[in-house]
């Protein structure tokens, strides 16, 4: 298929970036977005043009590092993927495709496509753990039996992979569904109760020093998530919040 | 120099105990006067800094990626094996340890195994205990399942994100440590070369990616913790950015490579669709509990499919061909890994494959769905359901178990696993051979260890499922945090390690030379290009068969490839500032040089055994033929200048516990 790329190119955090546009034929249905962009990017190599810059690792959808707006939507069209898993099959001949950086005030933009997403890491260090030390020496894994609802909510909450669409997609670029599902994650199960008020408190204090913007249960978020997790880890991680607000010893 | 395991005396189960009692400690007071190194954030990685800096070093961590939870263990899907014998199946520590020497195909060390095998247990209870949330029954007690090449339920699993749980697991450990200060975290740097000073592993060279800067890092130890180099055959289901550098760079300084042409080839993957792929996905190995694998018994029937007249739905009970269950009754569709993909290989070489291409074999489900949707039916009391009724019922188990790789497998084929069959290839997945290792995982440069999958130690010729991500956080938790006690103890009066050296002056300017090479090379043609037709000549030659005219073969491609490679590779922009082109060509020459390295191996070792197949040497009915008397070693590579004049060290295995068999699963 033969397509119009617009596609946001940026030299470095300080350069002024701007909308270039590059016609790309040859398109297969089979191939995913991201090897879309290795295509044209071998085209623009043997042209004398710099390849467009944008993160990606795995490509089967589970790293959190693949981005890109794109046609104003945070991993394109299609649900509960990421770009790397959407392919070409979604577009059709004579397309034109928007692609732009994930934007954020707490994302800044490296080069091109690529933002510096380190937010996330800093408030995952902000409490995202359980304060225990890696002896092996801990109880049996069986000693205390998990309810499997409760198991089930950790492990959904805790499949977050840290991609930044939350943030990108909502108006206000807030990180609380982020960090709602970590908080939440640990919330549900009982090795995360005795951290419980100090983690929820931390973590959103971090959020709040990063820049990211509140949440207006707007639910753009949970839309867009590559991974279905639910606004009730936000519900969720405000009860814990004001719990914990009227109720910390500090 | 000759190769000391350092296996220590005394009774299997005694070894490590004792070992670890032995080892000379370093007080709290002397911790913090050394520093350690950790390149890479995986399991092993991750999972080693963290359990460094919470015993008293002071640790900088290194990854590649934006963010040390990306590294590529997140993506392992099926599961983490450990002998707890919560099924009362009759597992036990020795089962496990067994069951890995066997599947190995007995080319694993004794002593190294057995201490996998003890430490199993514990990385259940330490991953509970820091809230990874793996799959539990309506008892809120820990579930389990099965993996091939064994007959017990020991896999524990997070639906089919299983190293995504683990790894965030590690990663909240680790991000403890840096919050307290005690990891310096290094995200989006790439180790360029290993620093020696005395003969001792004294720091790296890393590169800034988001800057271009080269950084001198200096410490008492560095721990290579940096994955496997599955990429080198281009397409396989490693991450993009995966690579064999950090490992490489540490052979080219004295570290030997142990038994590079040990690679896993996995059954189950999505078959290649087209010249532009770029990389291929896994199918988890615990979907062959359920799904049975078949290819039409009727050659006509399987050019009918190739042709697009014939849907495999329309292919009677009676005309298929469920080869794993008619060549390994035992066993079944729950062979092992290289069985397995040997056998779609036959198959599909005999004209049997399905798919356009040819190389694509089924694995079916609905077996599976029925049986579980009549359980089902069964527990809900539903009296006289219907077929259909109850293959809604057993859609809905099949999806609770394997949802999320239905739901990925229709994402990139766009094709319905509930109503038809899936269709499998085997592709590259992991790497058994890495960096030659002794029993404190250090390599043969002192100061300098290798962890997780970089090291050859645990799986012999052929890794078990499932075992991978036991082994990185054996090896990161509960190993190496106490076996460098025993290089570090020497070190507490050595003081801050200087990055003002000629050692590092000359590392330094070694890597400033090649990136300008790169950049000053005005080529015509891609990184990406050499890299792909790397791939192509090692999935022929050196990929699932080899024989010794092909292997001879791709020594040679791969040689005139190199030379093209420095000639006319092509990388655009400036050494200044974020350049992905210029940190994959310098990955990719690294690979070049070790698919030489493999073929080498491959060539020396004129036997068959676990992942690594010489067509010259297999049994009448096409399996594996070993040769014990021959080549019961591992083999280590000593760099001397190119791979093609590499010297072979033998470091040879001794089997003192298990009587060496022919492998069988019939």
């Amino acid at each position: 298929m033969d397509l119009t790329l617009k596609i946001w190119r940026q030299a470095s955090p300080e350069a002024k970036g701007e909308m270039k546009t590059y016609p790309i034929s040859g398109v297969e249905e089979d191939m995913s977005f991201l090897e879309m962009l290795d295509y044209l990017n071998e085209q623009l190599i043997d042209q004398g043009i710099e390849p467009v810059v944008f993160d990606h690792d795995c490509r089967e959808g589970i790293c959190g590092m693949c981005s890109l707006f794109i046609n104003g939507q945070a991993h394109g069209p299609g649900r509960k993927i990421t770009t790397c898993q959407l392919h070409m099959r979604e577009f059709k001949s004579g397309d034109t495709i928007y692609i732009e950086p994930f934007r954020a005030k707490a994302f800044p933009i490296i080069k091109d496509l690529m933002v510096d997403r380190s937010a996330f890491d800093r408030i995952q260090r902000a409490g995202g753990f359980i304060s225990v030390n890696t002896s092996g020496n801990t109880i049996d894994a069986n000693a205390i039996p998990v309810p499997k609802e409760s198991a089930d909510k950790a492990f959904d909450a805790a499949t977050c992979i840290g991609c930044g669409a939350c943030v990108a997609t909502c108006k206000n670029s807030s990180a609380m569904l982020f960090a709602s599902a970590k908080i939440s994650q640990f919330s549900l199960l009982p090795q995360g109760q005795p951290e419980a008020k100090e983690r929820v408190l931390n973590m959103v204090h971090q959020m709040d020093l990063e820049g990211f913007g509140n949440c207006t249960n707007t639910g753009a978020c949970e839309v867009e998530c590559p991974k279905g997790i639910s606004l009730e880890n936000i519900a969720r991680m405000n009860r814990d919040y004001l719990f914990a607000s009227l109720s910390s010893n500090k | 120099m000759a190769l000391d395991s350092k296996i220590p005396a005394g009774p299997l189960g005694e070894k490590w105990t004792k070992h670890k009692g032995e080892i000379p400690l370093v007080s709290p007071a002397n911790k913090r006067l050394i520093d350690v190194i950790v390149v890479g954030t995986g399991l092993a990685g991750s999972s080693a800094a963290a359990s460094l800096a919470e015993m008293g070093y002071n640790v900088k961590a290194f990854c590649f990626q934006d963010s040390p939870r990306r590294a590529h263990s997140i993506a392992a899907q099926g599961g983490i094996n450990a002998a707890k014998n919560y099924q009362n199946d009759g597992d036990s520590v020795y089962r496990l340890f067994y069951d890995t020497i066997k599947g190995g195909d007995y080319r694993s060390r004794e002593a190294n195994v057995h201490r996998l095998a003890e430490v199993s247990r514990n990385i259940i209870d330490q991953c509970v205990a820091q809230g990874v949330p793996f799959a539990r029954d309506y008892g809120g007690l820990l579930d389990n399942r099965s993996f091939g090449g064994v007959q017990v339920s020991r896999t524990f699993y997070a639906k089919g994100q299983t190293g995504q749980q683990l790894l965030l697991g590690a990663y909240s450990a680790l991000n403890r440590q840096i919050a307290k200060g005690r990891v310096k975290m290094y995200a989006r740097h790439e180790m360029q070369e290993l620093v020696v000073v005395d003969g001792k592993a004294r720091g790296i060279i890393a590169k800034n990616l988001v800057t271009g800067e080269f950084e001198r890092h200096s410490a008492h130890a560095v721990l290579l913790c940096t994955g496997g180099y599955g990429n080198v055959f281009f397409l396989s289901t490693n991450a993009m950015g995966s690579n064999v550098t950090a490992a490489w760079k540490a052979h080219r300084k004295g570290a030997y490579f142990a038994n590079p042409c040990f690679t896993q080839i996995h059954p189950t993957c999505i078959p290649v669709s087209g010249e532009n792929q770029s990389k291929l996905t896994l199918m988890s190995e615990s979907l062959r509990n359920d799904g049975r694998i078949w290819v039409p018994a009727k050659k006509e029937d399987a050019e009918a499919i190739r042709a697009g007249k014939l849907h495999p739905n329309d292919i009677a009970e009676e005309n298929r061909d469920y080869y794993l269950e008619r060549r390994y009754p035992a066993f079944g569709n729950l062979v092992p890994r290289d069985v397995a993909s040997r056998a779609a290989k036959e198959r599909c070489d005999a004209g049997y494959g399905v798919n356009k291409t040819g190389e694509a074999v089924y694995l079916d489900f609905a077996a599976a769905i029925m049986r579980y949707g009549a359980e089902e039916a069964h527990v809900k009391g539903v009296k006289n359901a219907s077929d259909a009724d109850i293959k809604a019922l057993g859609e809905q188990v099949v999806e609770a178990k394997y949802g999320n790789l239905f739901q990925m497998y229709e994402k990139i084929t766009a094709s319905n696993p509930y109503k038809e069959p899936m269709m499998i290839y085997p592709a590259v997945h992991y790497t058994m051979g890495g960096l030659w290792v002794d029993y404190n995982l250090m390599t043969t440069v002192p100061g300098c260890f290798a962890l997780g999958e970089a090291n050859f130690s645990d799986h012999g010729a052929n890794r078990l499922g499932a075992s991978a991500l036991m082994q990185g956080l054996a090896d990161g938790y509960f190993v190496a945090p106490y076996t460098v006690g025993e290089f570090l103890s020497k070190d507490i009066r050595t003081g801050k390690i200087s990055t003002d050296s000629p050692e590092f002056e000359e590392a330094e300017k070694a890597v400033r030379e090649r990136t300008e090479k790169f950049i000053n090379n005005n080529g015509t043609k891609s990184v990406d290009h050499f890299h792909k037709r790397l791939g192509k000549i090692m999935w022929n030659e050196v990929g699932m068969a080899r024989n010794e005219k092909g292997l001879k073969q791709a020594i040679a491609d791969i040689q005139a490839l190199r030379e093209e490679f420095y000639a006319n590779v092509r990388v655009l922009g400036s050494a200044n500032g974020m350049n992905p082109e210029l940190d994959k060509a310098g990955r990719v020459a690294d690979l070049i040089e070790l698919g030489e390295l493999m073929a080498k191996d491959a060539l020396e070792r004129k036997e068959s055994c676990g992942g690594h197949f010489r067509e010259e040497y297999q049994s009448e009915e096409g399996e594996a033929l070993r040769d014990d008397e021959n080549f019961t070693f591992v083999s280590a590579w000593e760099f001397t200048g190119v791979p093609a004049e590499a010297k072979l060290h033998k470091e040879d295995l001794v089997f003192e516990n298990v009587e060496l068999k022919t492998r069988s699963y019939k």
